[in-house]
């Protein structure tokens, strides 16, 4: 694939695809990100679609994007701003320009550019006519017709065919990223294998559009960035609810306990299950409930006999079952309830991110309600910490609410793929019918946990339930200090977990410095991305990411000891950095919010800090 | 079955019992105890699981496992024990709040994916452990403290709630019919599916007496019809009322040798019927003008969901490449960095 024209190499790029819902954009993103990781390059992705299914066609509501961000250096966001725009339609381009790089490059389907189309978008001129003050680089294609022009011998309706536009627009850019296209022409002979002509007219399309741009002299810049230098293994693309399902599976098979899901479907939280569904392989059990209390209330019933139970949700489905998930906190069964967070109150925004269910997370149960809280922070490590919730639930006999967001879950990363020898071993305290003088409430000296004892475990045979127990014994108990000794016992077998988790880690100066940016779950990719740029400036700054949120990590308090100021980052109104206020009061915390339903950008959090940094 | 022969007291807890005194629970946790040294399998295989409400106390005097849950929870629990450990024999118990309020969905649903499951229902028409307020099977008109001046809102029969949701077993008992609750008890074990049994209760306390009428021992035989599967539907103190369907699709009582009416005559109860017309029927029956319908109405042979489950587990295991988790982190597109 060799060129005459102008090479410029890069080390990152930030590629977002947008038009119509019904455009494809998802699918050309997914297949540009998917060649560009098999290429050898970072990437991350971010999908931002509308919540309806088919909004108003052409319309700024109805624009569907899909943002990828690869280089040669590590990428861990989907990136800010756009070096490269592909705008279907007028709307797509309205709904974008703000997040084009004032030295970008914007590729319009300029068929789509009609009175009518300008209009719908909300333009009242067409905005690519009056545009000298543009700095963007624009590339005016005719991808619907040349499409049409492609397939006009192909026998196939006009539907069909200007369907497949996307692969035009996929073609352009390939080319200008200097990309193979083998992987798309394979995906294509497999996605529609079964219909032979409409897989040959989209490789013909996809081949068309890489010519075009080859050819035309408005194309004269061509970009190379070479694979990065990443460390070696097997990797794949994954995204975070794929990882989540993985993680929870992962550790079923190493804890040798059948896993069982019962779930309703809510976005953003729907793949997990969709994921888990297919895995009868793998002898997953899911049962697609009634509703979000029969999803969570199947899952206890499945824990209460010896499976691991698993439930997924997103912030309305975690305020219904809260009082399921109490029924679990106090017959200590173990349990995973997964929360893909997504922006509140109410349905609030049911398609974009947000961290603001950690108080519900906390704090949303009646009576004294201590639970593990573990936090993802990347699409990647949602694997790593659904392991670790099922690992902490299994071991600590307790309900653990793993939360990760909707950025996270619909974002992809490649991955390094671990081997199932690696991950630490689970040991549930399952006990035989062997066991003497088995009481169900009877403590572990050390951690304060119970032995669970499964149904159809000959002479173990008792009762659990929702009333308070005695100590010990487990019977119904009104005894006045028992409740009270039974409460303490509960939140201390919690606060105990921290010494089976890994102390926090500092990214930056370990020894201490001027300021400490802290975090959680999953701002990580833009807080150490922001953190790491300030580091090469020079600035006196490191950052403190915790996936460990209840209990926090043992050595929370010494490591906030070595840094002059504390600046909490989260996308709410500030729950962590309560929550910090309230377990660490030690310390004088700034901080820094945000509830747009939209990640952080760099640009922002640089910002903040550098101006904190002038402050005396 | 298995070696050791179990006797009601087996299956006793230590527990001291706090149902009050009168309360028909009491003869209702005889009747499954009894039931349970009949099935006779190993008691570790018993698993009691109830949801809120004085019936709901039942699994803490049980000596099987037992789960008390929360309030109208306790099918969804029970469904996802059947579905993850299918050798547990369970029993689900519910009050009428619990099961028909509260827990509505849940119980539709259990019974529409027919979960292996035996629900006992015990209907006493009241809240009793909130101490006295109406509940969905309360009459119209009811008086109590939540309807000082009486209810607008008509009761649901369970067991009609039930066929509407595709409900393959249902049968009825009273709480004081310790042998015929056992039977059918016995019954719904052996059944496939759910197995709802609604057991006419009473509450001593708040609502005294709700079904008197119908248990009225001096009356039992002439407002009461039992049920068996291929015999005639014969009732009364003599054994010669029955019941026919008459020109309308109505059930009505003739009396066997009056107007030439014969024992041919007599409808014979079909509970394998899978047309539930007869069925509904017999579940609206209400005395004195019909009798109440009690024993097993409906039994219809289906594929129980847990089976399903299990079944489509094997054989995707036996389609699939993926074995393992490794098998599963390696499939599809990945590639070396080296």
């Amino acid at each position: 694939m060799s060129s005459q024209k102008e090479i410029i190499k890069m080390d990152e790029v930030v590629i977002r695809f947008s038009g119509d819902s019904g455009d494809g954009m998802q699918l050309t993103g997914t297949q540009f990100s998917d060649t560009s990781a098999l290429f050898g390059n970072e990437v991350s992705t971010f999908p931002d679609y509308p919540a309806e299914i088919r909004a108003p066609q052409g319309t700024v509501g109805g624009v569907s994007g899909f943002q990828v961000h690869f280089g040669r250096k590590e990428i861990l966001t989907p990136g800010d701003y756009c070096d490269v725009l592909v705008a279907m339609n007028p709307a797509a381009l309205k709904a974008n320009l703000q997040w084009v790089k004032p030295t970008g490059t914007i590729i319009v389907n300029i068929d789509s550019f009609d009175e009518k189309n300008i209009k719908k978008a909300g333009y009242t001129a067409d905005p690519l006519e009056d545009n000298e003050n543009w700095s963007y680089k624009l590339v005016k294609a005719n991808i619907t017709n040349m499409t049409k022009e492609t397939l006009k011998d192909s026998g196939l309706d006009q539907k069909s065919i200007v369907r497949s536009k996307n692969m035009f627009a996929l073609g352009i850019v390939y080319w200008m990223f200097d990309r193979p296209l083998d992987h798309t022409i394979e995906f294509l002979d497999k996605k529609f294998g079964k219909i032979p002509e409409i897989a040959e007219a989209n490789k013909k399309v996809l081949k068309a559009g890489f010519d075009f741009a080859h050819n035309i002299q408005a194309l004269a810049y061509h970009y190379e960035i070479n694979p990065a230098h990443i460390e070696k293994g097997t990797y794949r693309n994954i995204t975070g609810n794929k990882a989540t399902a993985w993680g929870l599976m992962a550790a079923a098979e190493k804890a040798n306990l059948p896993l069982f899901c019962g779930s309703y479907p809510i976005t953003p939280a729907t793949e997990i299950l969709q994921e888990l569904a297919l895995r009868r392989d793998l002898g997953v059990k899911t049962m697609q409930a009634e509703d979000e209390i029969a999803g969570i209330c199947t899952a206890i019933g499945a824990s209460y006999v010896g499976n691991i139970g698993v439930t997924t949700t997103s912030g309305p489905g975690l305020a219904l079952k809260s009082e399921a998930i109490n029924l679990a906190v106090i017959t200590e069964l173990p349990l995973v309830i997964v929360d893909v967070q997504r922006g509140g109150p109410s349905t609030g925004l049911p398609t974009k991110t947000e961290q603001s269910d950690l108080n519900q997370a906390l704090f949303g149960r009646n009576g004294e309600s201590p639970m593990p809280i573990v936090a993802a922070s990347t699409s990647g490590n949602c694997f790593k910490f659904a392991y670790e919730a099922t690992r902490i639930a299994l071991e600590h006999m307790t309900p653990v609410i793993l939360l990760t967001d909707g950025y996270l879950a619909n974002g992809a990363q490649p991955w390094r793929i671990p081997s199932m020898e690696d991950l630490p071993s689970i040991t549930p305290p399952i006990v035989s019918s062997d066991e003497k003088d088995y009481l169900p409430y009877k403590r572990d000296a050390k951690t304060l946990v119970r032995k669970w004892a499964v149904p159809g475990t000959k002479g173990l045979e008792h009762r659990i339930g929702g009333l308070e127990k005695l100590d010990g014994k487990g019977s119904i108990s009104y005894i006045p200090e028992n409740h009270e000794l039974m409460c303490e016992y509960r939140r201390d077998k919690i606060q105990l977990i921290s010494n089976n988790i890994p102390e926090q880690e500092i990214f930056g100066d370990k020894d201490g410095g001027e300021i400490l940016v802290i975090g959680w779950g999953g701002t990580y990719g833009h807080l150490s991305t922001a953190v790491s740029e300030l580091r090469e400036e020079g600035k006196n700054v490191s950052l403190a990411q915790f996936n460990y949120i209840n209990p926090l990590p043992k050595n929370t308090k010494d490591i906030f000891s070595r840094f002059k100021k504390h600046i909490v980052f989260e996308l709410n109104l500030g729950q962590f950095v309560n929550y910090l206020r309230n377990e660490q009061p030690e310390f004088n915390y700034l901080q820094y919010n945000k509830v747009q339903g939209l990640p952080f950008t760099i640009e922002e959090i640089k910002n903040r800090i550098n101006d904190l940094l002038k402050e005396k | 079955m298995c070696d050791k022969k179990y006797t009601p007291a087996d299956f006793k807890s230590d527990q001291e019992i706090r149902w009050c005194p009168g309360c028909g629970d009491h003869a209702i946790i005889a009747s499954v105890q009894r039931a349970m040294a009949e099935i006779n399998i190993p008691k570790e295989d018993w698993a009691v699981i109830s949801g809120i409400g004085c019936s709901s106390r039942f699994p803490y005097y049980m000596n099987t496992y037992g789960f008390h849950t929360i309030h109208g929870r306790a099918a969804a629990i029970a469904t996802g024990v059947k579905c993850a450990n299918s050798k547990l024999k369970v029993i689900q118990i519910s009050g009428d709040g619990d099961a028909t309020a509260i827990g509505g969905n849940h119980f539709i649903h259990a019974l529409r994916r027919n979960i292996d499951l035996t629900m006992l229902l015990f209907n006493n028409k009241i809240y009793g452990l909130t101490k006295g307020q109406y509940s969905p099977t309360s009459e119209y008109g009811k008086k109590t403290k939540t309807s000082p001046y009486g209810t607008f809102e008509k009761p649901f029969k369970p067991l009609q709630l039930a066929l509407g949701a595709q409900a393959r077993f249902i049968a009825r008992s009273i709480d004081t019919s310790i042998n015929l609750t056992k039977d059918i008890i016995i019954e719904a074990n052996k059944h496939k599916g759910t197995s709802l049994v609604e057991i006419l209760q009473n509450c001593v306390i708040y609502n005294d007496g709700a079904h008197k009428y119908v248990t009225d021992r001096e009356n039992a035989r002439d407002r009461q019809i039992i049920l068996k599967h291929g015999k005639p539907m014969l009732f009364g103190k003599n054994n010669d009322k029955g019941l026919i369907l008459n020109s309308k699709g109505k059930l009505t009582v003739v009396e066997i040798g009056k107007h030439g009416v014969k024992l041919s005559d007599i409808l014979v109860h079909d509970a394998h019927c899978l047309d539930p017309h007869i069925h509904w029927l017999l579940t609206n029956m209400e005395a004195p003008a019909l009798p109440v319908a009690l024993g097993v109405i409906r039994s219809v042979e289906d594929n129980a969901y847990n089976e399903e489950l299990e079944k489509q587990i094997v054989n995707v295991k036996q389609s699939s490449k993926i074995k393992c988790m490794n098998d599963l982190l390696h499939q599809g597109d990945t590639w070396e960095v080296k």
